[in-house]
């Protein structure tokens, strides 16, 4: 197996297919890379799959009753679409899932060792410690708090913690922005560089797209389960259909329902 | 006053037994969320390998409960990884139907296998008595007590301290992001069997010893077994802490009602006591659905 190289992708998905239950086709062949270094922002409408996309890369799949019909997932050159999500975790990827999901029921301090449970070097996982501590002052003045109890950006922020307590190489990250202040957001948004200027490329799952596409060295744009459009992130940013749909800024102002009509199906047609 | 110590003593004897039971269903649900009827069942089976590693292969009490805990861990553990695995995603309802089916296998093939053994568990502690000033207590009542408190404690270092612990109480929480810390859900859930199977045996051991007003060693144990149940129900199913404090409620209320109840109140009739528990855990329904000690979700409003 190839491993290692300057040309190898940390994490490469080629033309995957992902069908739930055997039924319920969401992904139809999509096709993603995160170079080593990189920052790669995924966008799309609600139900357009990006969430399926990350299930099918973490290993969560499975939990959920999908499964890859077809297509593959290469991390740091090596096929990952057998393995079950604690291989994945122990290879060096964590992810940061929709809605937080911290354990409410336990403390930061827990919250943080269970981010490092597929970790056995002591002396590694102190220094991860210290280093999410210093990443995140919150987190270091509330360790014994219950976990439920802290803010909606607090708890982010402990997401993300304790992903990053598995020192992963390939930080995965569901909608950190969703539902949390706009100042918070870009607090977010500075962590994820931070995090990536460290060493850790980022995987960002993201509806906010102008903060997405602000930090992204490449982006790409999911539509029904299929890439409708990809490119660099300052690119997308500029991008006249990116800039309707996705920022809500018109070219003239509002346009008719009936032209927007016309777009899904030229969208559609083309892809 | 005296007579009100040693009921005292009798009633945590019976209690610990109880917790240690309890525990068992505390363990399984807290995990998987399967309420698991066949934990009497597994009370009783551990009992009888005991009684079969003492009399059948002359192993010696203490090695011999060892090797009943090995086996009921084992069971716990396949029968989870053989059969509710294949459940996962399914009803709740129809996998506690198959612990129900599990429970009612564990009779006739205990009666097949053992008949009705002559003897019971030789214990170390037999049944002699102490005295404490005034009051009489039965030693196996104290050894119980004593290895209840054990238990729990060896239960109360592994959940706070240990990292298996800290993964089968995120587990609890949530198993998807447990799963996304790189826990193995799989393997918490079969460790977890094997914690309730193991821990079933010293409930069991303890019962055909002669703690509180056990029948010696007989399937009718896991009767005794199955009034854990108000006790979860009292203390929390999701609380281990509950569980204790659940059993020895309903222990404590059941052997003073026992001592108490026919003498005073002959109208309620001599076996009342057997009542008591499921009196107390119908009020603890009424009152706080979710046990005394169970969580009302943790949540930020």
């Amino acid at each position: 197996m190839p491993s290692g190289g300057a040309s190898t992708p940390t994490l490469a998905v080629r033309n995957v297919e992902v069908v739930y239950g055997s039924a319920i086709h969401v992904l139809r062949g999509v096709s993603l890379e995160v170079q080593p270094g990189g920052i790669v922002a995924l966008l799309g409408a609600n139900g357009a799959g990006k969430t399926t996309l990350l299930r099918t890369v973490s290993g969560l799949l499975r939990f959920h009753r999908g499964s890859i019909t077809k297509g593959s997932v290469e991390f740091q050159g090596d096929g990952i679409d057998s393995l079950d999500a604690a291989a994945i975790v122990r290879r060096g990827m964590a992810q940061v899932m929709e809605g937080r999901r911290i354990f409410a029921e336990l403390s930061v301090d827990e919250n943080l060792r269970a981010g490092a449970y597929s970790r056995r070097d002591r002396a590694g996982v102190k220094a991860s410690s210290e280093q999410v501590l210093e990443l995140f002052p919150v987190l270091a003045q509330r360790r014994r708090s219950t976990a439920g109890y802290l803010s909606g950006g607090e708890q982010q922020m402990l997401a993300m913690g304790r992903a990053m307590m598995a020192a992963p190489k390939l930080l995965v990250l569901d909608e950190p922005s969703l539902g949390l202040a706009p100042l918070i957001v870009q607090q977010i948004r500075d962590l994820i560089v931070e995090i990536n200027r460290t060493g850790t490329d980022v995987l960002l799952v993201e509806q906010n797209a102008t903060m997405a596409l602000s930090i992204a060295h490449h982006g790409y744009v999911l539509e029904n389960g299929l890439i409708a459009k990809d490119g660099p992130g300052p690119a997308l940013l500029a991008d006249s259909d990116i800039q309707e749909f996705y920022l809500g800024v018109g070219e003239s102002g509002s346009r008719s329902f009936r032209d927007l009509k016309t777009y899904r199906r030229r969208k559609r047609w083309s892809a | 006053m005296t007579k009100f110590l040693s009921l005292l003593g009798d009633g945590l004897a019976l209690g610990a037994v109880y917790a240690l039971v309890a525990l068992g269903f505390v363990v399984i649900y807290r995990a998987t969320r399967v309420i698991n009827f066949a934990q009497g069942g597994l009370v009783v089976f551990g009992a009888f390998l005991v009684y079969q590693g003492e009399h059948t292969w002359g192993l010696g009490f203490w090695v011999s409960v060892v090797f009943a805990m090995a086996c009921c861990a084992a069971i716990g553990a396949a029968f989870e990884a053989l059969v509710l695995r294949r459940m996962i995603g399914q009803p709740i309802f129809a996998i506690i139907l198959i612990t129900i089916g599990l429970f009612l296998l564990v009779e006739p093939v205990t009666t097949t296998v053992w008949h009705n053994p002559p003897g019971g568990i030789a214990t170390p502690w037999k049944l002699h008595t102490v005295k404490l000033g005034d009051v009489r207590l039965l030693q196996v009542n104290i050894a119980t007590v004593v290895l209840g408190a054990v238990v729990l404690g060896a239960f109360f270092l592994l959940f706070r301290y240990t990292r298996v612990g800290l993964a089968m109480r995120a587990t609890a929480v949530d198993q998807e992001a447990a799963l996304a810390q790189g826990i193995s859900v799989r393997q918490i859930f079969a460790l977890s069997w094997a914690i309730a199977g193991a821990v079933a045996v010293v409930g069991g051991m303890m019962l055909a010893g002669g703690a509180g007003p056990a029948p010696g060693l007989s399937v009718s144990l896991s009767l005794i077994a199955l009034r854990a149940f108000p006790a979860i129900i009292l203390g929390g199913l999701d609380s281990p802490g509950g569980a204790v404090i659940g059993g020895l409620v309903i222990g404590v209320a059941q052997v003073m009602t026992g001592g108490y109840v026919p003498a005073e109140v002959p109208a309620l009739g001599a076996q009342f006591a057997d009542v008591v528990p499921y009196v107390i855990m119908f009020l603890v329904l009424l009152v706080r659905p979710y046990g005394l000690f169970g969580t009302a979700e943790v949540e930020r409003v």
